[in-house]
Protein backbone atom coordinates (compact mmCIF):
# COMPACT_ATOMS: atom_id res chain seq x y z
CA UNK A 1 0.00 0.00 0.00
CA UNK A 2 1.19 3.50 -0.81
CA UNK A 3 -0.15 6.39 1.21
CA UNK A 4 0.27 9.95 0.02
CA UNK A 5 -0.37 12.74 2.53
CA UNK A 6 -0.74 16.40 1.59
CA UNK A 7 2.11 16.56 -0.93
CA UNK A 8 3.16 19.79 -2.58
CA UNK A 9 5.62 20.26 -5.42
CA UNK A 10 6.72 23.45 -7.17
CA UNK A 11 9.14 24.21 -9.99
CA UNK A 12 10.40 27.79 -9.54
CA UNK A 13 7.17 29.83 -9.33
CA UNK A 14 4.93 27.09 -10.73
CA UNK A 15 3.01 25.23 -8.03
CA UNK A 16 2.31 21.87 -9.73
CA UNK A 17 0.99 19.64 -6.92
CA UNK A 18 -1.22 21.33 -4.36
CA UNK A 19 -1.81 19.19 -1.29
CA UNK A 20 -2.70 15.78 -2.74
CA UNK A 21 -3.65 13.01 -0.30
CA UNK A 22 -4.79 9.51 -1.21
CA UNK A 23 -4.16 5.80 -0.63
CA UNK A 24 -3.23 3.22 -3.28
CA UNK A 25 -4.01 -0.31 -2.14
CA UNK A 26 -2.09 -3.54 -2.87
CA UNK A 27 -3.37 -5.97 -5.47
CA UNK A 28 -5.39 -3.24 -7.17
CA UNK A 29 -4.95 -1.23 -10.34
CA UNK A 30 -4.97 2.39 -9.23
CA UNK A 31 -5.41 5.00 -11.95
CA UNK A 32 -4.41 8.65 -11.95
CA UNK A 33 -6.34 10.58 -14.57
CA UNK A 34 -6.51 14.20 -15.62
CA UNK A 35 -5.94 16.52 -18.53
CA UNK A 36 -2.45 17.22 -19.88
CA UNK A 37 -0.64 19.56 -17.50
CA UNK A 38 -2.75 18.56 -14.50
CA UNK A 39 0.31 17.20 -12.68
CA UNK A 40 -0.06 13.44 -13.27
CA UNK A 41 3.51 12.77 -14.38
CA UNK A 42 4.99 15.01 -11.66
CA UNK A 43 2.82 13.17 -9.10
CA UNK A 44 4.09 9.78 -10.23
CA UNK A 45 7.72 11.02 -10.36
CA UNK A 46 7.38 12.38 -6.80
CA UNK A 47 6.06 9.02 -5.63
CA UNK A 48 8.98 7.10 -7.07
CA UNK A 49 11.47 9.62 -5.70
CA UNK A 50 12.65 11.10 -9.00
CA UNK A 51 11.49 14.51 -7.73
CA UNK A 52 11.81 15.56 -4.08
CA UNK A 53 8.54 16.83 -2.64
CA UNK A 54 8.40 20.28 -1.00
CA UNK A 55 5.90 19.30 1.69
CA UNK A 56 3.90 16.26 2.83
CA UNK A 57 4.77 12.58 3.06
CA UNK A 58 4.70 9.39 0.99
CA UNK A 59 4.76 6.03 2.75
CA UNK A 60 5.39 2.61 1.23
CA UNK A 61 3.74 0.00 3.48
CA UNK A 62 4.30 2.29 6.46
CA UNK A 63 7.87 3.29 5.52
CA UNK A 64 8.13 7.05 5.01
CA UNK A 65 10.08 8.06 1.89
CA UNK A 66 11.13 11.31 3.64
CA UNK A 67 12.73 9.45 6.54
CA UNK A 68 14.55 6.82 4.49
CA UNK A 69 18.34 6.98 4.33
CA UNK A 70 20.21 6.31 1.06
CA UNK A 71 20.48 2.58 1.72
CA UNK A 72 16.76 2.21 2.47
CA UNK A 73 15.87 4.21 -0.65
CA UNK A 74 18.12 1.97 -2.75
CA UNK A 75 16.42 -1.08 -1.27
CA UNK A 76 13.00 0.42 -1.95
CA UNK A 77 13.93 1.06 -5.58
CA UNK A 78 14.50 -2.64 -6.12
CA UNK A 79 10.87 -3.11 -4.99
CA UNK A 80 9.65 -0.65 -7.63
CA UNK A 81 9.03 -1.47 -11.27
CA UNK A 82 8.33 1.30 -13.72
CA UNK A 83 6.91 1.27 -17.23
CA UNK A 84 7.67 4.54 -19.01
CA UNK A 85 5.57 6.32 -21.60
CA UNK A 86 8.17 5.68 -24.31
CA UNK A 87 9.23 2.34 -22.74
CA UNK A 88 12.74 3.74 -22.00
CA UNK A 89 14.46 0.59 -23.23
CA UNK A 90 18.23 0.83 -23.51
CA UNK A 91 18.96 1.24 -27.23
CA UNK A 92 22.35 -0.43 -27.13
CA UNK A 93 20.99 -3.62 -25.54
CA UNK A 94 18.91 -6.47 -26.92
CA UNK A 95 15.51 -7.39 -25.46
CA UNK A 96 17.19 -10.08 -23.36
CA UNK A 97 19.90 -7.71 -22.08
CA UNK A 98 17.29 -5.06 -21.27
CA UNK A 99 15.24 -7.49 -19.20
CA UNK A 100 18.32 -9.01 -17.59
CA UNK A 101 19.76 -5.62 -16.65
CA UNK A 102 18.08 -5.33 -13.20
CA UNK A 103 19.16 -8.92 -12.43
CA UNK A 104 22.76 -8.06 -13.39
CA UNK A 105 22.67 -5.00 -11.17
CA UNK A 106 20.91 -6.23 -8.07
CA UNK A 107 21.23 -10.00 -7.79
CA UNK A 108 24.06 -12.47 -7.44
CA UNK A 109 22.36 -15.08 -9.61
CA UNK A 110 24.47 -17.03 -12.07
CA UNK A 111 23.89 -16.67 -15.81
CA UNK A 112 21.67 -19.76 -16.03
CA UNK A 113 19.38 -18.53 -13.26
CA UNK A 114 19.18 -15.10 -14.84
CA UNK A 115 18.41 -16.42 -18.32
CA UNK A 116 15.70 -18.69 -16.86
CA UNK A 117 14.08 -15.73 -15.12
CA UNK A 118 14.33 -13.58 -18.28
CA UNK A 119 12.67 -16.30 -20.38
CA UNK A 120 10.00 -16.74 -17.72
CA UNK A 121 8.98 -13.06 -17.78
CA UNK A 122 9.27 -12.83 -21.57
CA UNK A 123 6.91 -15.77 -21.80
CA UNK A 124 4.59 -14.03 -19.32
CA UNK A 125 4.36 -10.99 -21.61
CA UNK A 126 4.03 -13.16 -24.75
CA UNK A 127 7.42 -12.33 -26.20
CA UNK A 128 8.96 -15.76 -26.59
CA UNK A 129 11.76 -15.73 -29.14
CA UNK A 130 12.34 -11.98 -29.14
CA UNK A 131 15.45 -12.24 -26.94
CA UNK A 132 18.00 -11.17 -29.53
CA UNK A 133 16.09 -8.30 -31.10
CA UNK A 134 17.08 -4.69 -30.47
CA UNK A 135 14.46 -2.08 -29.42
CA UNK A 136 14.70 -0.47 -32.87
CA UNK A 137 13.62 -3.78 -34.45
CA UNK A 138 10.35 -4.26 -32.55
CA UNK A 139 6.93 -2.56 -32.61
CA UNK A 140 5.61 -0.05 -30.05
CA UNK A 141 3.38 -2.69 -28.46
CA UNK A 142 6.29 -5.12 -28.16
CA UNK A 143 8.44 -2.38 -26.64
CA UNK A 144 5.77 -1.81 -23.97
CA UNK A 145 5.73 -5.53 -23.24
CA UNK A 146 9.53 -5.61 -22.92
CA UNK A 147 9.18 -2.60 -20.60
CA UNK A 148 6.68 -4.55 -18.49
CA UNK A 149 8.95 -7.61 -18.49
CA UNK A 150 11.89 -5.47 -17.29
CA UNK A 151 9.68 -3.84 -14.65
CA UNK A 152 8.55 -7.16 -13.15
CA UNK A 153 11.74 -9.20 -13.50
CA UNK A 154 12.80 -8.45 -9.90
CA UNK A 155 9.28 -9.31 -8.63
CA UNK A 156 8.49 -5.77 -7.46
CA UNK A 157 5.93 -4.85 -4.80
CA UNK A 158 4.97 -1.65 -6.60
CA UNK A 159 4.44 -1.11 -10.32
CA UNK A 160 4.18 2.37 -11.82
CA UNK A 161 3.04 2.88 -15.40
CA UNK A 162 3.24 6.26 -17.10
CA UNK A 163 0.67 6.35 -19.91
CA UNK A 164 1.15 2.70 -20.94
CA UNK A 165 -1.19 3.08 -23.92
CA UNK A 166 0.33 6.17 -25.39
CA UNK A 167 1.04 5.71 -29.11
CA UNK A 168 -0.69 2.32 -29.31
CA UNK A 169 -3.71 1.29 -31.36
CA UNK A 170 -6.93 0.49 -29.37
CA UNK A 171 -6.55 -3.29 -29.72
CA UNK A 172 -2.93 -3.33 -28.52
CA UNK A 173 -3.91 -0.93 -25.72
CA UNK A 174 -6.48 -3.43 -24.47
CA UNK A 175 -3.87 -6.21 -24.56
CA UNK A 176 -1.44 -4.10 -22.52
CA UNK A 177 -4.20 -3.15 -20.04
CA UNK A 178 -5.20 -6.81 -19.63
CA UNK A 179 -1.56 -7.79 -19.11
CA UNK A 180 -1.04 -5.13 -16.42
CA UNK A 181 -4.27 -6.16 -14.64
CA UNK A 182 -3.32 -9.85 -14.72
CA UNK A 183 0.18 -9.16 -13.42
CA UNK A 184 -1.19 -6.93 -10.64
CA UNK A 185 -3.46 -9.72 -9.38
CA UNK A 186 -0.95 -12.50 -9.96
CA UNK A 187 1.94 -10.81 -8.11
CA UNK A 188 -0.33 -8.97 -5.60
CA UNK A 189 1.43 -5.71 -6.31
CA UNK A 190 0.36 -2.11 -5.89
CA UNK A 191 -0.05 -0.83 -9.43
CA UNK A 192 -0.39 2.86 -10.19
CA UNK A 193 -1.18 3.89 -13.74
CA UNK A 194 -1.10 7.38 -15.11
CA UNK A 195 -3.47 7.56 -18.08
CA UNK A 196 -6.06 9.52 -20.01
CA UNK A 197 -7.24 6.55 -22.02
CA UNK A 198 -10.95 6.14 -21.24
CA UNK A 199 -10.92 2.44 -22.20
CA UNK A 200 -8.34 1.87 -19.46
CA UNK A 201 -10.33 3.97 -17.01
CA UNK A 202 -13.51 1.99 -17.54
CA UNK A 203 -11.83 -1.38 -17.93
CA UNK A 204 -9.35 -1.48 -15.07
CA UNK A 205 -10.08 1.43 -12.71
CA UNK A 206 -10.40 -0.27 -9.34
CA UNK A 207 -9.40 3.05 -7.84
CA UNK A 208 -9.32 6.29 -9.79
CA UNK A 209 -7.85 9.62 -8.71
CA UNK A 210 -8.81 12.60 -10.86
CA UNK A 211 -6.32 15.49 -10.83
CA UNK A 212 -7.16 18.98 -11.99
CA UNK A 213 -4.74 21.93 -11.87
CA UNK A 214 -2.58 20.13 -9.31
CA UNK A 215 -5.45 19.35 -6.92
CA UNK A 216 -7.15 16.03 -6.29
CA UNK A 217 -10.59 16.82 -7.65
CA UNK A 218 -12.28 13.43 -7.23
CA UNK A 219 -11.59 9.80 -6.33
CA UNK A 220 -13.63 6.65 -6.72
CA UNK A 221 -13.84 3.63 -9.02
CA UNK A 222 -14.98 2.91 -12.59
CA UNK A 223 -18.57 2.21 -11.49
CA UNK A 224 -18.86 5.50 -9.62
CA UNK A 225 -17.19 7.63 -12.26
CA UNK A 226 -20.12 7.72 -14.70
CA UNK A 227 -22.71 8.70 -12.13
CA UNK A 228 -20.59 11.13 -10.16
CA UNK A 229 -22.02 14.60 -10.00
CA UNK A 230 -18.60 16.20 -10.45
CA UNK A 231 -18.91 18.54 -13.44
CA UNK A 232 -15.17 18.83 -14.15
CA UNK A 233 -14.83 15.05 -14.12
CA UNK A 234 -17.84 14.66 -16.41
CA UNK A 235 -16.37 17.24 -18.81
CA UNK A 236 -13.12 15.30 -18.84
CA UNK A 237 -14.69 11.88 -19.40
CA UNK A 238 -17.25 12.93 -21.98
CA UNK A 239 -14.97 15.30 -23.84
CA UNK A 240 -15.64 13.74 -27.26
CA UNK A 241 -18.88 14.30 -29.18
CA UNK A 242 -19.24 10.52 -29.62
CA UNK A 243 -19.21 9.88 -25.87
CA UNK A 244 -21.56 12.81 -25.26
CA UNK A 245 -24.08 11.21 -27.64
CA UNK A 246 -23.66 7.83 -25.92
CA UNK A 247 -24.26 9.46 -22.55
CA UNK A 248 -27.35 11.18 -23.87
CA UNK A 249 -28.64 7.92 -25.33
CA UNK A 250 -28.05 6.07 -22.07
CA UNK A 251 -29.90 8.76 -20.18
CA UNK A 252 -27.11 9.34 -17.65
CA UNK B 1 33.23 0.45 -11.38
CA UNK B 2 31.21 -1.09 -14.19
CA UNK B 3 33.92 -3.04 -16.03
CA UNK B 4 31.76 -4.24 -18.90
CA UNK B 5 30.65 -0.70 -19.65
CA UNK B 6 34.28 0.47 -19.37
CA UNK B 7 35.36 -2.16 -21.91
CA UNK B 8 32.52 -1.20 -24.27
CA UNK B 9 33.50 2.47 -24.08
CA UNK B 10 37.20 1.67 -24.59
CA UNK B 11 36.31 -0.28 -27.70
CA UNK B 12 33.97 2.40 -29.05
CA UNK B 13 36.32 5.31 -28.39
CA UNK B 14 39.52 3.49 -29.30
CA UNK B 15 38.69 1.19 -32.17
CA UNK B 16 35.91 3.47 -33.36
CA UNK B 17 38.27 6.42 -33.74
CA UNK B 18 41.29 4.55 -35.10
CA UNK B 19 40.53 5.08 -38.79
CA UNK B 20 39.94 8.83 -38.60
CA UNK B 21 42.99 9.34 -36.38
CA UNK B 22 45.14 7.24 -38.74
CA UNK B 23 43.99 9.11 -41.85
CA UNK B 24 44.46 12.61 -40.44
CA UNK B 25 47.81 11.71 -38.86
CA UNK B 26 49.30 10.40 -42.11
CA UNK B 27 48.23 13.53 -43.95
CA UNK B 28 49.36 15.93 -41.21
CA UNK B 29 52.80 14.30 -41.22
CA UNK B 30 52.92 14.41 -45.02
CA UNK B 31 51.87 18.06 -45.21
CA UNK B 32 54.38 19.03 -42.52
CA UNK B 33 57.17 17.34 -44.50
CA UNK B 34 56.15 18.92 -47.82
CA UNK B 35 55.78 22.41 -46.37
CA UNK B 36 59.02 22.27 -44.44
CA UNK B 37 60.80 21.02 -47.55
CA UNK B 38 59.33 24.01 -49.41
CA UNK B 39 60.75 26.36 -46.73
CA UNK B 40 64.16 24.77 -47.15
CA UNK B 41 64.33 25.48 -50.87
CA UNK B 42 67.31 27.71 -51.77
CA UNK B 43 68.57 27.59 -48.18
CA UNK B 44 71.65 26.12 -46.60
CA UNK B 45 69.66 24.07 -44.07
CA UNK B 46 70.36 20.37 -44.70
CA UNK B 47 67.48 18.15 -45.91
CA UNK B 48 67.65 15.79 -42.94
CA UNK B 49 66.07 18.58 -40.88
CA UNK B 50 62.77 17.54 -42.49
CA UNK B 51 62.79 14.29 -40.51
CA UNK B 52 63.70 16.14 -37.33
CA UNK B 53 60.92 18.72 -37.76
CA UNK B 54 58.29 16.10 -38.65
CA UNK B 55 59.16 14.02 -35.57
CA UNK B 56 59.29 16.96 -33.16
CA UNK B 57 56.11 18.59 -34.49
CA UNK B 58 54.17 15.35 -34.34
CA UNK B 59 55.29 14.55 -30.79
CA UNK B 60 55.01 17.97 -29.21
CA UNK B 61 52.01 19.44 -30.92
CA UNK B 62 50.38 17.93 -33.97
CA UNK B 63 49.58 14.40 -32.77
CA UNK B 64 48.04 15.32 -29.41
CA UNK B 65 46.40 18.63 -30.30
CA UNK B 66 45.21 17.98 -33.82
CA UNK B 67 43.99 14.47 -33.06
CA UNK B 68 42.20 15.56 -29.88
CA UNK B 69 40.49 18.41 -31.72
CA UNK B 70 39.19 15.86 -34.20
CA UNK B 71 38.23 13.53 -31.33
CA UNK B 72 36.40 16.41 -29.61
CA UNK B 73 34.23 16.46 -32.72
CA UNK B 74 33.80 12.73 -33.12
CA UNK B 75 33.85 11.34 -29.57
CA UNK B 76 32.56 14.51 -27.88
CA UNK B 77 29.48 14.86 -30.07
CA UNK B 78 28.86 11.12 -29.88
CA UNK B 79 28.92 11.10 -26.07
CA UNK B 80 26.79 14.24 -25.74
CA UNK B 81 24.16 12.96 -28.15
CA UNK B 82 24.14 9.45 -26.63
CA UNK B 83 23.61 10.76 -23.10
CA UNK B 84 21.22 13.45 -24.34
CA UNK B 85 19.08 10.89 -26.15
CA UNK B 86 19.09 8.69 -23.06
CA UNK B 87 17.91 11.66 -21.00
CA UNK B 88 15.04 12.69 -23.29
CA UNK B 89 13.84 9.11 -23.82
CA UNK B 90 13.80 8.61 -20.01
CA UNK B 91 16.49 5.90 -20.09
CA UNK B 92 18.46 7.80 -17.42
CA UNK B 93 15.28 8.10 -15.31
CA UNK B 94 14.80 4.34 -15.71
CA UNK B 95 18.32 3.72 -14.38
CA UNK B 96 17.74 6.07 -11.45
CA UNK B 97 14.47 4.38 -10.52
CA UNK B 98 16.21 1.01 -10.57
CA UNK B 99 18.66 2.47 -8.04
CA UNK B 100 21.63 2.55 -10.40
CA UNK B 101 24.13 5.35 -9.72
CA UNK B 102 23.87 6.98 -13.15
CA UNK B 103 27.07 8.98 -12.80
CA UNK B 104 29.09 5.88 -11.99
CA UNK B 105 27.40 3.82 -14.68
CA UNK B 106 27.21 6.31 -17.54
CA UNK B 107 29.80 9.05 -16.98
CA UNK B 108 32.74 7.47 -15.13
CA UNK B 109 33.37 4.65 -17.67
CA UNK B 110 33.38 7.15 -20.54
CA UNK B 111 35.91 9.48 -18.88
CA UNK B 112 38.11 6.63 -17.68
CA UNK B 113 37.97 4.86 -21.05
CA UNK B 114 39.04 8.00 -22.89
CA UNK B 115 41.89 8.66 -20.45
CA UNK B 116 43.16 5.13 -21.09
CA UNK B 117 42.54 4.87 -24.81
CA UNK B 118 43.16 8.36 -26.20
CA UNK B 119 46.87 8.48 -25.18
CA UNK B 120 47.29 5.16 -27.01
CA UNK B 121 45.59 6.66 -30.06
CA UNK B 122 47.94 9.64 -29.85
CA UNK B 123 50.99 7.34 -29.81
CA UNK B 124 49.64 5.67 -32.96
CA UNK B 125 48.90 9.11 -34.41
CA UNK B 126 52.49 10.29 -33.83
CA UNK B 127 53.92 7.12 -35.41
CA UNK B 128 51.66 7.36 -38.45
CA UNK B 129 52.36 11.08 -38.79
CA UNK B 130 56.07 10.30 -39.03
CA UNK B 131 55.31 7.58 -41.56
CA UNK B 132 53.28 10.10 -43.59
CA UNK B 133 56.18 12.55 -43.43
CA UNK B 134 58.57 9.84 -44.63
CA UNK B 135 56.34 8.84 -47.56
CA UNK B 136 55.86 12.47 -48.64
CA UNK B 137 59.59 13.09 -48.38
CA UNK B 138 60.40 10.01 -50.48
CA UNK B 139 57.89 11.21 -53.08
CA UNK B 140 59.68 14.57 -53.18
CA UNK B 141 63.15 13.17 -53.71
CA UNK B 142 64.47 13.00 -50.14
CA UNK B 143 66.16 9.67 -49.52
CA UNK B 144 65.18 7.27 -46.76
CA UNK B 145 68.63 7.58 -45.15
CA UNK B 146 68.52 11.36 -45.07
CA UNK B 147 65.00 11.48 -43.61
CA UNK B 148 65.86 8.86 -40.97
CA UNK B 149 69.01 10.73 -40.02
CA UNK B 150 66.83 13.71 -39.06
CA UNK B 151 64.33 11.47 -37.32
CA UNK B 152 67.09 10.02 -35.14
CA UNK B 153 68.80 13.33 -34.34
CA UNK B 154 68.45 15.31 -31.09
CA UNK B 155 65.76 13.07 -29.67
CA UNK B 156 64.53 14.23 -26.26
CA UNK B 157 62.37 11.65 -24.42
CA UNK B 158 60.73 14.52 -22.51
CA UNK B 159 58.82 15.34 -25.71
CA UNK B 160 57.09 11.97 -25.46
CA UNK B 161 56.20 12.71 -21.84
CA UNK B 162 54.75 16.08 -22.88
CA UNK B 163 52.76 14.41 -25.65
CA UNK B 164 51.27 11.91 -23.20
CA UNK B 165 50.49 14.60 -20.63
CA UNK B 166 48.68 16.61 -23.30
CA UNK B 167 46.80 13.53 -24.53
CA UNK B 168 45.62 12.64 -21.03
CA UNK B 169 44.51 16.17 -20.16
CA UNK B 170 42.77 16.67 -23.51
CA UNK B 171 41.03 13.29 -23.19
CA UNK B 172 39.67 14.24 -19.79
CA UNK B 173 38.52 17.65 -21.01
CA UNK B 174 36.77 16.52 -24.18
CA UNK B 175 34.88 13.67 -22.48
CA UNK B 176 33.91 15.45 -19.28
CA UNK B 177 32.56 18.48 -21.18
CA UNK B 178 30.59 16.17 -23.50
CA UNK B 179 29.24 14.12 -20.57
CA UNK B 180 28.16 17.28 -18.76
CA UNK B 181 26.26 18.69 -21.74
CA UNK B 182 24.69 15.35 -22.63
CA UNK B 183 23.70 14.41 -19.08
CA UNK B 184 21.96 17.71 -18.33
CA UNK B 185 20.29 18.17 -21.70
CA UNK B 186 16.92 19.91 -21.80
CA UNK B 187 14.38 20.52 -24.54
CA UNK B 188 13.92 17.37 -26.61
CA UNK B 189 15.77 16.50 -29.80
CA UNK B 190 16.58 20.16 -30.45
CA UNK B 191 18.27 20.23 -27.05
CA UNK B 192 20.30 17.13 -27.93
CA UNK B 193 21.59 18.85 -31.07
CA UNK B 194 22.50 21.98 -29.13
CA UNK B 195 24.21 19.95 -26.40
CA UNK B 196 26.23 18.12 -29.03
CA UNK B 197 27.34 21.38 -30.65
CA UNK B 198 28.20 22.95 -27.29
CA UNK B 199 30.22 19.86 -26.35
CA UNK B 200 32.32 20.13 -29.51
CA UNK B 201 32.82 23.91 -29.36
CA UNK B 202 33.62 24.11 -25.65
CA UNK B 203 35.70 20.94 -25.75
CA UNK B 204 37.81 22.33 -28.62
CA UNK B 205 38.33 25.70 -26.92
CA UNK B 206 39.32 24.03 -23.65
CA UNK B 207 41.80 21.81 -25.50
CA UNK B 208 43.47 24.86 -27.07
CA UNK B 209 43.59 26.72 -23.74
CA UNK B 210 45.00 23.65 -21.98
CA UNK B 211 47.53 23.25 -24.81
CA UNK B 212 48.84 26.74 -24.13
CA UNK B 213 48.94 26.19 -20.35
CA UNK B 214 50.78 22.86 -20.67
CA UNK B 215 53.23 24.37 -23.15
CA UNK B 216 53.94 27.22 -20.72
CA UNK B 217 54.36 24.90 -17.76
CA UNK B 218 56.42 22.17 -19.43
CA UNK B 219 58.78 24.08 -21.69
Amino acid sequence: MIEVTNIHKSFDDKHVLKGISTVFESGKTNLIIGTSGSGKTVFIKCMIGLFDIDQGDITYDGRSLNKMDKKAKKQLRTDIGMLFQGSALFDSMTVQENVMFPLDMFTHQNYKEKINRVNEVLERVNLVGANDKFPSEISGGMMKRVGIARAIVLKPKYLFCDEPNSGLDPKTSLTIDALISEITEEYKITTIINTHDMNSVMGMGQKIVFLRDGYKNWEGNSQEIITSGNNELQDFIFASEFLKQLKKGAGI
Amino acid sequence: MYWRELMRQMYEIGVGSLTIVAVISIFIGAVTAVQFAYQLQDSFVPQYYIGFIVRSSMLIELAPTFSCLVLAGKVGSNIASELGSMRITEQIDALQIMGVNTTSYLVAPKILASIIVIPLLIIISAALGMLGGLLASLANGVTFTVFMKGMMSWFDPFNVVMMLVKATVFAFLLTSVACYHGFFVEGGSLGVGKASTRAVVQGSILILVADYVIAQLMT
